[in-house]
């Protein structure tokens, strides 16, 4: 053999080895998430004036699987998003096949409860599920499943906040209105626990049952509607917006209106901005050319909480992953001003409530003096003692 | 008669103002679009400057002639001349500039841009921009080690630190802390910095000669909820002493054995305490507490807080001139 081909040879070998050394210290790791969402009609809606974004939850993922890469280009981690928006539920579950068939293992889903329950039970036990959509309290309470975590807050998380806000204002006589879908329906029944919790008084509790079109007849139908001897604030549960933003200033006594229009608790929203939000705010504005909401927060903490761990571990297992999440090691920083942990009870993700109307913050639960032995943050939605769920033994 | 009036108040103003009577400490008030300039002997506010949207990191030139403020809204780094007390300058700064610091060189100031996930270099007198480094998500913290030979950044999401050779700068090590890394504060003698972990609740020590963390606390505020002891601004005694960690929306400052790591004390201050700096002969303590508006003044031999001095709303940054 000449001798340059030999020299080449070790050298190559050299080559190799270094590689390899390399390749264990930096230890690169390549990680695909899938992203499902389906969003069912609603149906044609009143107050349609400002439509909700298509996207909503998709772009938060987006972002989210960024902000890990920036982090990951430091220790050799890679993300990548598989996505799809399905049309139908049907298709919703097609894709999550697709995509587990293909071997991505770690799923944010946005969709309602039933397409969620059928993907978590096909998922199996090495698959982890993200829940940033479905807010169905069942979900949290009795319904569990191992491998399903849930970082969009509950009916109940929202609700109770509302709760120990009017509680904390002495507003405690409300007038409550609740639409006819099955997630009003979900909504006002949280609200009516809540409002046994927190000692309030539901002094009228009205369905809706109009069909007119408020945009004609809202300042005429709604006071009537909502002729009452007294209140101190009154109460929409109407989660598509079908009536709801006609109900403020156009009620029979001079009240604010709170609830899912006027004043209300959500996950996310723009005017967020205390504890370094305004630079999530911007980033997320740079991304998506529109303001974040709480679907897309829930698909971003669902993906950030993924990147803290793999980040810690230096592994990609969702088995690893999960033992991380559910530990005293993990916490999430998501800009609510408090580090954010799984229960472990039902994999529901503790957070802050900001209660908001719609050019401003009002409030953020939980608020001062709701007192709880293990964190405050445990006095917003179904506690330990009142879930049925033990996913963690 | 009224402009009479004027010119008396603002002779008195101008008479009151005139550096070199006391030592002065510079507060930035982050939604006033201010600084409060207290003067130290007295403990009042003596004058309030104008200065750009949105005014957060402040520091003075190793000279003490000027005082480098991030304008973090209007996405530059101006410079106040001590002297007159005016803007003289702006320095280039990318986007919203956070915090920063100024190497030993008194040349090279080292800007962390928040939403661009960037360190900018800049050379002040030239204004050239000498580089800019990718660092993590939401840098935050900077820090250059008294020797010149480091600059170290934080970022917030990304929860590390990046440690960036200063003569290539290039990021030769990245160290993974607790959640939310916010500050930097090296020890005198360069081997030692201390970095907080907002949301981790952590500061964690590091041994510069080896990039190593040697030791990692915590804290615990009676009465509390624990995830409201966030660690924030750290400052040192000289003496190796004391160091002084600012715990954020817990109101308190810890007062921790700068040898042993101990926590001795927790001081109770104004809400959500911030940042904090020492006095030029280190008998005293101020803090700047953003959502109760008023800088805490803290006597470090008692270890008690004395005063609280009504500032602009949310101030952020303190820094105190040892000349003036």
């Amino acid at each position: 053999m000449p001798r340059y081909q030999l020299m080449r040879l070790l050298g190559l070998t050299a080559l190799l080895w270094l590689s390899l050394v390399l390749s264990v210290q930096a230890a690169p790791l390549q990680l695909t998430i899938g992203y499902i969402q389906w969003i069912p009609d609603t149906g044609p809606v009143l107050s349609n004036v400002i439509p909700e974004p298509e996207d909503a939850g998709l772009r938060g993922a987006e972002l989210a699987i960024a902000d890990n890469s920036t982090t990951g280009k430091f220790l050799g981690q890679t993300y990548s998003l598989q996505s799809k928006v399905a049309d139908s539920g049907e298709a919703a579950i097609a894709a999550f096949d697709t995509m587990h068939q293909s071997g991505i293992e770690l799923f944010v889903v946005n969709a309602p409860a039933a397409t969620l329950k059928t993907i978590t039970e096909k998922a199996g036990a090495n698959t982890l599920i993200f829940n940033a959509g479905a807010k169905d309290d069942a979900l949290r309470t009795g319904q569990c499943r191992a491998n399903l975590l849930h970082t969009i807050p509950s009916y109940a998380m929202l609700t109770d906040a509302l709760g120990q806000w009017l509680n904390q204002r002495r507003w405690d006589e409300v007038f409550l209105i609740t639409g006819p879908t099955e997630a009003d329906k979900g909504w006002a029944d949280a609200f009516r626990r809540s409002a046994k919790r927190f000692g309030l008084e539901i002094v009228e509790d009205k369905p809706w049952t109009f069909d007119a079109d408020l945009r004609r007849t809202a300042s005429r139908e709604l006071p009537l509607f909502t002729q009452a001897s007294d209140y101190d604030a009154v109460v929409v549960a109407d989660v598509r917006g079908d009536f709801g933003e006609y109900v403020p200033y156009n009620t029979w006594l001079p009240r604010p209106v709170v609830g899912t229009q006027g004043m209300s608790p959500v996950t996310w929203h723009r005017v967020v901005e205390s504890w370094g939000a305004a630079q999530l705010q911007n980033r997320f504005r740079e991304l998506a050319g529109r303001n974040m909401n709480s679907e897309d927060y829930a698909a971003w903490a669902a993906i950030r909480a993924i990147g803290t761990a793999v980040t810690d571990l230096k592994s990609a297992e969702p088995a690893e992953i999960r033992n991380f999440l559910f530990s005293d090691k993990f916490q999430l920083a998501a800009f609510k001003g408090r580090k954010l942990t799984f229960r472990d009870w039902n994999g529901q993700l503790r957070q802050p409530i900001p209660l908001v109307h719609p050019r401003g913050l009002v409030a953020r639960a939980p608020f001062e003096g709701f007192l709880h032995p293990n964190t405050q943050m445990d006095t917003l939605g179904f506690d330990r003692p009142e879930s049925e769920c033990r996913i963690n033994g | 008669m009224k402009t009479l009036f004027k010119h008396a108040a603002l002779a008195t103003m101008i008479g009151l103002s005139t550096p070199g009577l006391a030592s002065l400490a510079y507060v930035s008030n982050e939604k006033d679009n201010t600084l409060s300039v207290i003067d130290t002997e007295t403990q009042d506010v003596i004058e309030t400057i104008d200065v750009g949207q949105r005014p957060r990191g402040i520091l003075l030139s190793k000279d003490y002639t000027k005082l480098y403020i991030c304008a973090s809204d209007d996405d530059t780094v101006q410079v106040l001349d001590l002297a007159t007390r005016k803007i003289v300058d702006t320095l280039p700064s990318g986007e919203d500039p956070e915090q920063f610091s100024l190497h030993p060189n008194n040349k090279h100031l080292y800007i962390a841009n928040e939403d661009d996930a960037i360190v900018t270099v800049v050379d002040v007198e030239t204004k050239d921009v000498l580089a800019q480094i990718d660092v993590g998500i939401e840098p935050e913290g900077m820090a250059v080690s008294p020797n010149g030979k480091w600059a170290v950044n934080t970022s917030e999401t990304t929860s590390m630190l990046h440690w960036i050779n200063t003569e290539t700068f290039e990021i030769e090590k990245n160290i993974v802390v607790g959640q939310r890394p916010r500050h930097v504060e090296f020890t005198r003698d360069s081997k030692i910095a201390w970095a907080s972990a907002e949301i981790g609740g952590t500061v964690h020590i590091i041994d510069v000669d080896n990039l190593e963390q040697i030791h990692e606390m915590s804290f615990k505020v009676s009465g509390v909820n624990q995830d409201r002891v966030q660690p924030v601004g750290i400052e040192l005694t000289s003496d190796g002493k004391y160091a002084f960690v600012a715990l954020g929306p817990s109101n308190h400052v810890a007062v921790v054995d700068a040898q042993t790591y101990e926590v001795l004390d927790y001081l109770l201050v104004g809400a959500r305490v911030w940042q904090l700096d020492l006095d030029k002969d280190e008998k005293h303590l101020y803090t700047t507490n953003g959502v109760s508006g008023d800088v805490s003044v803290i006597d470090v031999e008692d270890l008690k807080v004395i005063k609280s001095i009504k500032v602009g709303r949310y101030p952020w940054g303190v820094v105190i001139d040892p000349t003036s």
